[in-house]
């Protein structure tokens, strides 16, 4: 069931924009004809395999590479001496901030490696059978060290220290010792010790999660070819062509402009694919080997060696009045960042209490290293986490002041106007119309049977906007080319065709979207942040209202007229002139037709930092049933309800809320990280890495609340990709601890964690 | 570099010889062999498919039992309504194993070969006291099905033996048996613990033969002839399954793995046997 709320009386004036119309990609990926990162091949190219560390943590005494090189049919056998090396460089590629020195560490080990499957050398040869028996024959010697993967444990003064030069930052003062604790991050209002002490009723909780995976269906894969003079080549799949440019470049210490990237279609990312990987080891392997290099990553090395997000501990103390008002707020939170610094922690804090209006509070975050996978982006990245802290400690707080869980969400909901626990001052937000939405929906109303519980959570995304280009070209025929400078990860060429036939005021089978190389189209950070439609859809509008001016101009011409007396309206140029009515309308494809005697091609491209993106709110309902003898919980009902200001394709947007529920249900249900007592990821496999598939789910509810459109937006977009998997994890936890009577406040909630928490509760 | 050889022989006879040789892996299914080829496990250097074996593919029923070919994928277990009908538990187990896709390919044969604790057909055919013909260089011999594996990824063939067919023995009035298992997700998945009852009743609706077996909590998969014995003489009332649940979680020494604990996977068992006498049950009285 979808369904969609609008500001009452708001007049529905727009004839594309709200509609669903097939995707133009469609066709391509239910035929199998869409290009993938693994689907190119080049003439000529050798396969790259990358040797892993099987240790968590070592010393590399020495590689010798020797035996594999001498192979026939071995045409490059690479390691980390291979590579530059690098200063400690940050660089900003969109969402996310980089370290150059430690990415480059991370493509390829160079004194140490830091996790199991940590990439230690790489061959290129003519079959993957040569490959991996090349791979055999590599000698590498390794100085076993104690390895640590909990976050608790990793920050203990003893812990084995994987950087001897990471300081803590965030201090008062700078340590004296280097630990493994990366950073500290503080946010703080009013005085929480004070308000706690003297609110009515007092909440205290530790919540814990895992690390899980983004768990794209497609592995990492690319091409590479290296120039005999230097221009270099890269086609694959990835977040962000100009980001893969920027970071293969730096990595490799070439010039930017000598790097071209095609972004092949794209099999899922959900932020795990805003970083680099395999690119430049491809690029360094045909260096070396004078060939093309193809490499595709299992999917063991998907899970040992690509980015989780972080586990987590998570502190929470809530204060609040009789009456159901928060009054203090502490979150401590402690998350993993894998092998080098950089877990999403400072968002974790920066979202964690942006649902509610609460004068006291303090925030702290610590980011923490650990012999694990270096964690990436994963869509909202750190704010489930914290979400499912307070969400789950608020759920405790309704459970004892005897209210309504929406109530006390509403009592203390944050609207236009309230500041954000971050900075800023909201405006134009829907969070309370979401919670509206789902006070008044049928499944909040229905009712539960035996071993059923109901819960309810909120959760609040940033939304970004940044840097994306767009290009409108008029093709001879009137027929319209979108050109954008973003990988479609979740409809997003519909969406621009959608806004650009809107904006013309063509049919929408007039325009052809597609996506731009970094030779074809200027630069824009990675397809991430729920920027796309925001940010690449404004660019688009722009230049198809440059395309405009430059329609009415060419009817000016022809008409022997002022411009000024040129209006564009549905999709032709009429004259305003009242001395001229006898003049009939010029069509586009009129226009088109006369462009070459007119000033010549009509076309526009807009390159800008956009601003103006608006936050987005998420309620979620689930409704779960225990089996009380096996601990077995399954979700029945799910319903997600958020503030999108405008659905451009409602279709695609129910898809952002529903797939959010559902990568959220599975990452409070069952999935994580395994690891032995080795430090080895034990369960590197969607076999036993357990994401739900789709017999364990109930088709999930929708409801778009379209209130309060972005006025900052020509269509009112607010992102909306990463909202919807910020409630989920604590709308299962709350739901399960209304069903059994008991909170589990450590994910994942697998059957023996479910019944042994039963057992204790009859004990 | 290692070569790979794929061979297909037509009769027993030759299938025996080419799986005599070093190195050589039986192929079934596949589902699991390729598998483990990609995974890097197994590397064998002569892959025998057995598939093209005349009889190795189908069911036939035959004095009074059925015959089912070693290389029959589930798909045409869970569609041969006789079979279903005689030997749901059977044909529930098989048909639990993977998806849509992996039922058009894996075997009862091949999922007992793998010699998996967890692997899901086994314990129901140990509960029907199903029994195998292997073939091999010394000729022909028959077996039941619980001597087959040894342990995991051991078996009790010979080097050049492999299995035929499998035999169920003819079905008595009011018999049903029943299969469940636990997976913490609803498919693609593996048992974390599973439990198979096959019972015969007497027109009263009491238990005169029962077999109990369970699966992912041992080893290999236990045939609890106390537990079975517990329920003779019963019509399942509390006293009696309780007593069969207490031989099942004695008997259970499950490892501790990503998959589920000890302590989770002993408590499981008995759920499970309890749920799957009470279906096995309903079945033989033709309530359900």
């Amino acid at each position: 069931m979808s369904e969609t709320l609008k500001r009452p009386g708001a007049r529905q004036t727009l004839n594309v924009v709200g509609t669903r119309p097939i995707r133009p990609d469609g066709a391509d990926k239910v035929t199998g004809r869409a290009a993938f990162g693994a689907d190119l091949s080049m003439s000529g190219q050798l396969v790259g395999r990358i040797l892993r560390s099987p240790h968590p943590h070592a010393r590399i005494l020495s590689i010798d590479t020797s035996k594999a090189a001498a192979l026939p049919g071995v045409k490059a056998v690479i390691t980390g001496a291979d590579f530059p090396d690098l200063g400690a460089e940050v660089l900003a590629g969109g969402e996310a901030v980089t370290n150059l020195a430690d990415m480059a560490a991370n493509v390829m080990a160079r004194d140490k490696v830091l996790y199991d499957g940590h990439a230690v050398a790489a061959v290129a040869a003519i079959s993957a059978e040569i490959a991996e028996e090349a791979l055999r024959r590599i000698e590498v010697a390794y100085e076993t060290l104690p390895h640590v993967i909990e976050v608790l444990e990793a920050m203990r003064p003893d812990a084995p220290v994987l950087h001897a030069t990471l300081f803590t930052q965030g201090l008062e003062a700078r340590p004296e010792q280097p630990s493994n604790i990366s950073n500290r991050t503080r946010f703080m209002r009013g005085d929480f010790e004070a308000a706690y002490a003297a609110a009515d009723v007092r909440m205290e909780g530790r919540y814990t999660t895992r690390a899980v995976h983004q768990g794209y269906i497609e592995p990492h894969a690319c091409v590479a070819a290296w120039g005999s003079d230097g221009q270099c080549e890269v086609w694959g799949s990835s977040q962000g062509q100009f980001m893969v440019r920027t970071y293969c470049a730096r990595v490799l210490g070439v010039p930017i402009s000598n790097v071209h990237v095609t972004p092949a279609e794209i099999g899922g990312g959900f932020g795990g694919k805003t970083t680099v990987y395999l690119e430049p080891v491809a690029l360094a392997l045909s260096r070396a080997s004078g060939h093309p290099v193809k490499m595709v990553m299992s999917r063991d090395e998907v899970f040992r060696a690509t980015g989780p997000t972080s586990g987590g501990v998570i502190d929470v103390k809530l204060g609040a009045s009789n009456d159901g008002k928060i009054v203090a707020a502490r979150v401590e939170m402690m998350f993993q960042a894998g092998a080098f610094p950089g877990s999403p922690v400072a968002a974790a804090a920066m979202t964690c209490l942006a649902c509610y209006e609460v004068d006291n509070f303090e925030i702290v975050g610590w980011d923490v290293v650990t012999n694990t996978p270096k964690v990436a982006a994963y869509r909202a990245p750190g704010a489930p986490l914290g979400a499912f802290g307070v969400e789950s400690a608020v759920d405790e707080l309704a459970l004892t002041l005897g209210l309504d869980p929406l109530t006390l969400r509403e009592i203390n909901a944050v609207k236009d106007g309230s500041k954000a626990p971050y900075g800023p001052t909201y405006q134009n937000i829907a969070y309370v119309d979401t919670l509206a939405a789902i006070r008044d929906s049928e499944h909040y109303k229905a009712p539960l049977g035996p071993n059923q519980g109901r819960g309810v959570a909120a959760g609040f995304w940033f939304n970004h906007g940044g840097e994306s280009s767009g290009a409108v070209h008029v093709a001879d025929d009137g027929g319209i080319v979108v050109v954008s400078s973003n990988p479609d990860i979740g409809g997003s060429r519909a969406a621009m065709a959608m806004m650009a036939a809107e904006t013309l005021g063509v049919p929408l089978e007039r325009v052809r979207p597609v996506v731009g190389d970094t030779d074809s189209i200027g630069f824009a950070m990675v397809t991430g942040g729920s920027r796309t439609t925001f940010a690449t859809g404004l660019a688009v509008v722009r230049a198809a209202e440059q395309v405009i001016e430059q329609l009415r101009q060419r009817a000016a011409m022809l008409w022997e007229v002022d411009a000024d007396k040129v209006a564009w309206r549905a999709g032709e140029a009429v004259c305003t002139d009242p001395e001229k009515a006898d003049l009939k309308p010029l069509s586009l494809a009129t226009l088109a037709e006369r462009a070459s005697r007119t000033g010549g091609p009509i076309s526009a491209q807009v390159s800008l930092n956009a601003q103006g993106a608006s936050p987005g709110f998420g309620v979620h309902l689930c409704d779960l049933e225990v089996d009380p003898e096996t601990g077995v919980a399954r979700v029945i009902r799910y319903t997600a309800a958020q503030d999108v200001g405008r659905a451009i394709h409602p279709s695609y947007v129910e898809g952002q809320l529903q797939g959010g529920a559902v990568q959220g249900i599975g990452w409070a249900l069952n999935e994580e990280y395994i690891f032995d007592a080795g430090g080895r990821m034990e369960n590197a496999g969607f076999l036993d890495y357990r994401m739900p598939v789709a017999s364990d789910l109930p088709m999930i509810d929708t409801i778009l609340v379209e209130t309060t459109p972005n006025p900052l937006h020509p269509f009112g977009v607010k992102g909306v990709g990463e909202v919807p998997i910020v409630p989920p994890l604590a709308a299962v936890a709350n739901a399960l601890r209304r069903a059994i009577g008991v909170r589990v406040p450590d994910l994942p909630l697998s059957p023996p964690r479910i019944l042994a928490a039963l057992e204790a509760k009859q004990a | 570099m290692s070569q790979l050889a794929f061979l297909a022989p037509l009769t027993p006879e030759d299938a025996a010889k080419a799986l005599g040789a070093q190195g050589a892996r039986a192929l079934s299914g596949g589902t699991d062999l390729l598998v483990q080829l990609r995974a890097g496990r197994a590397r064998p250097s002569v892959i025998v498919d057995l598939k093209r074996i005349a009889g190795a593919i189908g069911v036939r029923e035959e004095g009074g039992g059925f015959v089912i070919g070693a290389c029959t994928p589930g798909i045409l277990l869970s569609e041969h309504a006789a079979l279903s009908r005689a030997w749901p538990g059977v044909v529930e187990g098989a048909s639990l194993i993977g998806s849509t896709q992996i039922q058009a390919r894996a075997t009862l044969a091949g999922n007992l070969c793998n010699a998996s604790p967890a692997a899901d057909s086994v314990p129901a055919m140990i509960a029907g006291r199903a029994t195998c013909v292997i073939v091999g260089p010394g000729g022909r011999r028959e077996a039941a099905v619980e001597s087959i594996v040894l342990g995991p990824g051991r078996t009790s063939l010979a080097p050049g033996e492999f299995i035929l067919e499998f035999r169920l023995p003819p079905r008595p009035k009011r018999a049903a048996d029943a299969y469940l298992r636990l997976i913490p997700r609803t498919e693609m998945d593996i048992a974390v613990a599973g439990a198979a009852v096959n019972l015969t009743l007497d027109d009263a609706g009491t238990v005169t033969e029962a077999h109990v077996v369970i699966g992912a909590v041992a080893p290999t998969a236990l045939w609890l002839r106390e537990a079975g014995a517990a329920l003779v003489g019963s019509r399942l009332e509390a006293p009696a399954v309780e007593a069969m649940q207490a031989v099942v979680r004695a008997a259970c020494r499950p490892i501790d793995d990503k998959r589920g604990t000890v302590e989770y996977r002993t408590r499981i068992a008995g759920v499970l046997a309890q749920r799957a006498a009470t279906i096995a049950y309903q079945r033989a009285r033709g309530v359900i």
